[in-house]
């Protein structure tokens, strides 16, 4: 199937860059239904995987490598689609409806999917390159990962948000010493609100992790060609014997972007997954779309890749379907298990709710009086009932009080809103 | 192995699954259209939703798959979250319906 870059190159009628759950939800959409060849090209070396396990029942043993298969083998070996691992595309001629890859090979496409992902932001430390440091996006990050966070490993974080706090609690769980630092003055500063954030705080606190908020690392120690630790920007040291960087991710969507693509906050999308040039359309983390009020977003979420990828393989199969969907999250840390639905971003109130459960909390989250996201921990009935609460008026008389179901606690519409 | 029949709108489909597999994870892989199983198993989604009328081979409902199945649509007394229902060396056969 390769090419040397003067012969013709190999041709596929739908060609998808990527080889995470975007693309693949791309891929099984069309199995069975689209007549034309389908390739994947995945820079990865595995077979496409969950990647929201890793730092969950993966770091913690529960669930072993051969179970984050997002499809058996078989399914790549089916007439019609081919996979092509370690295949990573470093230009796209839109025009010519050609893409090569690092090794200089081409594949010509009919229909382009761009489903890159996103790659972990660097933050230019010195001493990232040490052996002993890592960060984590895919299978292989963690796998080395695991390797080094046994009893009695000293584990600096550096960065508190869903990735790094998993991973920290997975590592206490393997018996390390861990310790998270976070630049902000408090945790999941950018996914969630202060309550939520303290209440995650105090568990890892009661679980053994050392948290420091307000604290920047300014470099890596070098301690006999390993890491060794980490400097603070205030000069104090904190010994470590492995180092994780997890602050965040940028999408990959620059390939596309010298393509041509309009691309901005990731790779500019419409509601059916078609980008800026013609045939080519993206899907995942790496795309931004048109919201309601004019704006563009990027969410970087599983249900988000899943629900892009399923437009795709629609609008190629000439089906009509557009992208909406009411967002969630999960995320499972220490005891905690964290559900948000709605985005938590532009409120003006919050109400705090405590139902009976250990570790129950629950934040409704409302913007010019309507309920515009809720997190639930450990509350099952109440990530349940704020799909029926998001958008609408709520009484916080009944919001607060957890003896009244989240989902009856509806404020009446004024009189001459709405129908009946 | 277990056997297990996925009752869908037009066929029938015959898959095997493995001891400490769930039901979810085998539609998944066989691509049963109808089961998304989009969180992958951890209760946060309710789209791998299927009947099923003998349930002796499972461990019983939880509360939480109780509540999250509020989420999914057409829900029967026979209801439950594929991804809760975990094959054991003792299941020879079972059969599911996928909601429409
Ligand atoms: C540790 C971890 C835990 C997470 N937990 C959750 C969670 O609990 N809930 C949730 O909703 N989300 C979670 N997420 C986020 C979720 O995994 C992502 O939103 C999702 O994977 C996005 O899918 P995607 O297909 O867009 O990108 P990815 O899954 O990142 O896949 C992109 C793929 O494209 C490949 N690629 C990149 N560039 C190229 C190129 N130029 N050529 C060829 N291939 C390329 C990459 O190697 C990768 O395989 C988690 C993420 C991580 C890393």
């Amino acid at each position: 199937m390769t090419s040397s870059a003067e012969d013709a190159p190999a041709r596929f009628d739908v060609l998808i860059v990527g080889g995470g759950h975007a693309a693949v939800q791309v891929a099984a959409g069309l199995a069975g239904k689209y007549e034309g060849s389908v390739g994947v090209l995945s820079a990865e070396l595995h077979h496409p995987y969950q990647r929201p396990p890793l730092t969950k029942g993966y770091l913690s043993g529960e669930v072993d490598e051969h179970e984050l298969l997002l499809r058996p083998a078989s399914f790549w070996e089916a007439p019609g689609v081919s996979l092509l691992l370690g295949h990573r595309v470093t230009a796209v001629d839109a025009e010519a409806h050609v893409v090569s890859t690092q090794h200089g090979v081409r594949y010509s496409y009919g229909t382009l999917v761009w489903a890159a992902g996103a790659e972990p932001l660097r933050i230019g430390l010195t001493g990232a390159d040490l052996p002993g440091v890592h960060e984590l996006r895919t299978l292989a990050d963690t796998a080395q990962f695991k390797r080094e966070i046994g009893p009695g490993a000293r584990v600096v974080v550096i960065g508190g948000g869903y990735v790094g706090l998993e991973a920290a609690s997975a590592s206490v769980h393997a018996g390390a010493e861990v310790s998270v630092v976070e630049a902000q003055s408090r945790l999941l500063s950018r996914v969630t609100g202060a309550d939520v954030a303290e209440h995650v705080r105090q568990h890892h606190l009661a679980s053994g992790v050392t948290i420091e908020l307000d604290a920047t690392v300014v470099g890596v120690m070098d301690r006999g060609g390993r890491a060794g630790g980490v400097v603070l920007g205030d000069g104090r040291e904190l010994a470590a014997d492995v180092v994780l960087i997890s602050v965040g991710i940028r999408p990959a969507s620059s390939v596309l972007a010298d393509a041509g693509a309009r691309c901005s906050n990731g790779v500019e999308i419409d509601l059916r997954g078609r980008t800026s040039l013609p045939d080519v359309y993206a899907a995942g983390d790496c795309t931004c779309f048109p919201t309601e009020d004019g704006a563009r977003m990027r969410l970087e979420s599983l249900q988000n890749a899943v629900e892009q990828g399923d437009v795709v393989a629609q609008t190629i199969l000439g089906e009509e379907a557009t992208y909406s969907v009411v967002p969630y999250f999960w995320s499972n840390q220490v005891n905690l298990k964290i559900k948000t639905i709605g985005l938590v971003s532009g409120h003006d109130e919050t109400l705090v709710r405590r139902g009976p459960a250990p570790g129950s909390l629950t934040v409704v989250y409302l913007r010019g009086g309507r309920v515009c996201a809720v997190d639930a921990v450990n509350a099952m009935k109440d990530y349940v009932d704020a799909r029926h609460v998001l958008g609408a008026r709520v009484d916080p008389n009944l919001v607060t009080d957890p003896t009244t179901r989240l989902r009856d606690a509806f404020r009446p519409e004024v009189a001459g809103h709405g129908a009946a | 192995m277990t056997k297990i029949t996925f009752r869908l709108p037009a066929e029938d489909r015959i898959v095997s699954g493995e001891p400490g597999e769930s039901i979810m994870q085998v539609a998944v892989q066989a691509n049963i259209p109808g089961i998304v199983g989009e969180c992958g198993g951890d209760m946060s989604c309710a789209t791998c939703h299927v009947y099923c009328e003998d349930q002796s081979g499972f461990k019983r409902i939880s509360a939480d798959e109780e509540d999250l199945l509020e989420l999914a649509d057409a829900v029967r007394d026979t209801s439950r979250l594929s991804c809760q229902l975990k094959l054991t060396q003792s299941t020879a056969e079972v059969t599911v319906e996928v909601p429409q």
